[in-house]
């Protein structure tokens, strides 16, 4: 077990840092506490402790100090560390993402090709080709960091940030990519659109995808793409159908 | 008969709000909820409301509401006036009391005096439902409040359930914070001249304080910054000394938890406090992090205002915020029934400068 740095994030939570890379390994380490954390809570024990935040690296503990003192809340966290080796928490699902390339979905499609010496396609081909890891959501409700890109596609953040990234843009910078589930501003480069809800706060799981979960993405067409957005806009798209497989490790 | 408020202007900026959502940054979903809870306990006590009821929160110019039907008590927290409107009589009350409306009558609350907050709380709470557990307005999102929304004119808030008629026919007094909090302890501030000392914010450094050069962390610590127009729900940017980076490190990170208080610091060197409505994570250095009872101080300053660091330890931060607790429970028990002050009420008399100059005048040894 990867033992972490521990690091005040003001008086009410610590920052329980295992390192400071985009790592397969830390994040395994980062849900594996996480994991020990939820099953403590649940059982009844660590009362206190209000939430945990994984992320890439680190698992932000949030807690109330006049509850739960400080020292105290180390000195289980080191005790759980030294349990937690054990039971990651592997990916269960897997899903096959629609995504329309290109055009005015992918407006930075041609001069990442350009950037790269290569054509457009075989951006595309790089891009779909890869099975993604959901290494942690945040930021903005239901962003998904995912990685890796193949190295041949690894792009810098754009130097002028968009104001407006529209609503289901997929993305790339350095070897992560990701969807926005929300129009925002962003500096990442945008090579298509995916048509999918990534975030409704009305699902009993507001959040489509979750830190573990695989995900491939699969071409489709500008008319595909029209008709999926329209059915979800209806509010009763099954997206289940885009689940692979839903194995328990 | 259920009350309704109807809202005929919303101010500026005015949303429901309550004590944030809780267990949902995992998906990136802020806590969002008030700016200033310890305003929100007085308004919610003095509505006879659990803590956590949702409320009104406002920002500067107050929104004015008329009750279409039934009977219903509000109370007020925040330094500000409002003016009662009942037939054709009209009244001026101060806040930091609860007001009981009837059918008919409008209530036009603010502008606010100083900090740029206020609180309308609804005795017996607004019929909403909660997402993901709580009422909170998060406007980016688009959800919680009422459709995701600020308030809008025109709309009709429906109350939860009115005065128990018990309460009514007994004829329930209004009430009152009859010592109004010390304003510097609530953050209560007009905004500063260059003349005034500036507020006093405490930090605990780190997470990422070995990011920044000693010169930054000296300048952080000594300077004084200004809270900038810029400043909303989602942070406070502040203007003043430029904070370096060390050269051997990267001016981004890979990207780490976040919470409100966290003193984040781009490239330009230009520190963001971030808020109620903040990024769940972020992918800049964080030097320090405001402790629990000085963020709601930084978050309802003007913009304008003047403010320094000053580092704590963790177990100072504790302290600080155990005490904090005790004064607001005991300033909560103070709350009383308004209508001593109708009668002769010899405190409410020798506290006024006008008495106290008097016997101080009599006060022979």
């Amino acid at each position: 077990m990867i033992k972490p740095r521990f690091l005040n994030l003001g008086d009410s939570a610590l920052t329980l840092e295992f390192g400071n890379t985009i790592d397969q390994h830390l994040v395994s380490a980062v849900a594996a506490l996480d994991a020990r954390l939820i099953q403590e809570k649940e059982a009844g024990r660590l009362v206190g402790i209000i939430e945990t935040v994984p992320t890439f690296r680190s698992l932000t503990v949030i807690f109330d100090p006049l509850v739960l003192s400080r020292t105290t809340l180390q000195d289980q966290l080191m005790m759980l560390l030294d349990e937690a080796d054990s039971g990651l928490q592997q990916s269960t699902r897997h899903w096959r993402l629609p995504v329309c390339y290109g055009g005015e979905y992918g407006p930075d499609l041609e001069s990442v090709a350009t950037s790269r010496g290569l054509t457009p396609e075989k951006v595309v081909d790089l891009h779909v080709s890869q099975t993604y890891l959901v290494y942690m959501i945040g930021f903005l409700p239901g962003f998904p960091y995912m990685g890796d890109v193949d190295p041949a596609l690894h792009m810098p953040r754009l130097t002028e940030p968009r104001i407006r990234v529209p609503v289901g843009s997929v993305a790339i910078t350095g070897q992560q990519t990701a969807i926005y589930p929300w129009e925002s501003p962003g500096g990442w480069q945008l090579l298509g659109r995916c048509p999918l809800t990534l975030f409704d706060a009305q699902r009993p799981e507001p959040a489509l995808l979750a830190p573990g979960d695989r995900v491939e993405f699969q071409v489709i067409s500008a008319s595909e793409y029209k008709a999926l957005a329209e059915e979800g806009q209806g509010g009763s798209m099954d997206v289940a159908r885009f689940l692979l497989e839903e194995v328990n490790t | 008969m259920t009350p309704q408020l109807k809202v005929l202007f919303p101010g500026a900026v005015a949303s429901i709000q309550d004590l944030g959502r809780i267990g949902y940054r995992r998906i990136g979903v802020p806590q969002s909820g008030v700016m200033h809870p310890d305003l929100v306990w007085i308004a919610n006590a003095l509505a006879g409301n659990h803590k956590d009821t949702a409320v009104i929160e406002f920002f500067l110019s107050g929104p004015t509401f008329r009750l279409e039907e039934g009977t219903l008590r509000l109370a007020l927290a925040g330094d500000f006036s409002m003016e009662l409107t009942r037939g054709k009589a009209k009244r001026t009350l101060q806040s930091w009391r609860s007001v009981t409306l009837e059918a008919g009558d409008t209530l036009q609350i603010g502008p606010v005096v100083s900090g740029t907050v206020g609180y309308v709380a609804i005795s017996g709470g607004l019929n909403l439902t909660p997402v993901m557990g709580s009422c909170a307005t998060y406007l980016r999102g688009g959800f919680g409040g009422v459709d995701g929304k600020r308030l809008s004119p025109n709309s009709t808030l429906e109350v939860a359930r009115e005065i128990p008629a018990v309460l009514r026919d007994s004829g329930e007094p209004d009430c009152q914070l009859p010592q109004p909090p010390k304003f510097t302890t609530l953050g209560l501030t007009q905004a500063t001249s260059d003349q005034d000392p500036p507020a006093t914010i405490r930090v605990i450094p780190g997470p990422q304080d070995d990011y920044f050069t000693d010169a930054a962390w000296h300048d952080f610590q000594t300077g004084n910054y200004t809270v900038s127009k810029e400043s909303d729900r989602m942070g406070s940017r502040l203007e003043g000394p430029i904070l370096a980076h060390r050269p051997d490190k990267n001016p981004e990170i890979i990207s780490d938890g976040i919470v409100p208080g966290a003193i984040q610091v781009p490239g330009n060197g230009a520190p963001i406090v971030l808020l109620a409505d903040g990024p769940t994570v972020g992918g800049y250095p964080k030097i320090a992090t405001v402790i629990t009872i000085d963020v709601p101080k930084l978050a309802i300053m003007p913009p304008g205002s003047q403010i320094h660091f000053e580092v704590v330890t963790p177990e100072e931060a504790e302290a600080l915020l155990r005490k904090h607790q005790g004064e607001m429970t005991d300033l909560i028990k103070t709350i009383e029934p308004l209508e001593l002050t109708f009668e002769v009420n010899l405190q409410a008399l020798y506290n006024t400068s006008l008495v106290s100059g008097v016997v101080d005048a009599l006060d022979i040894p």
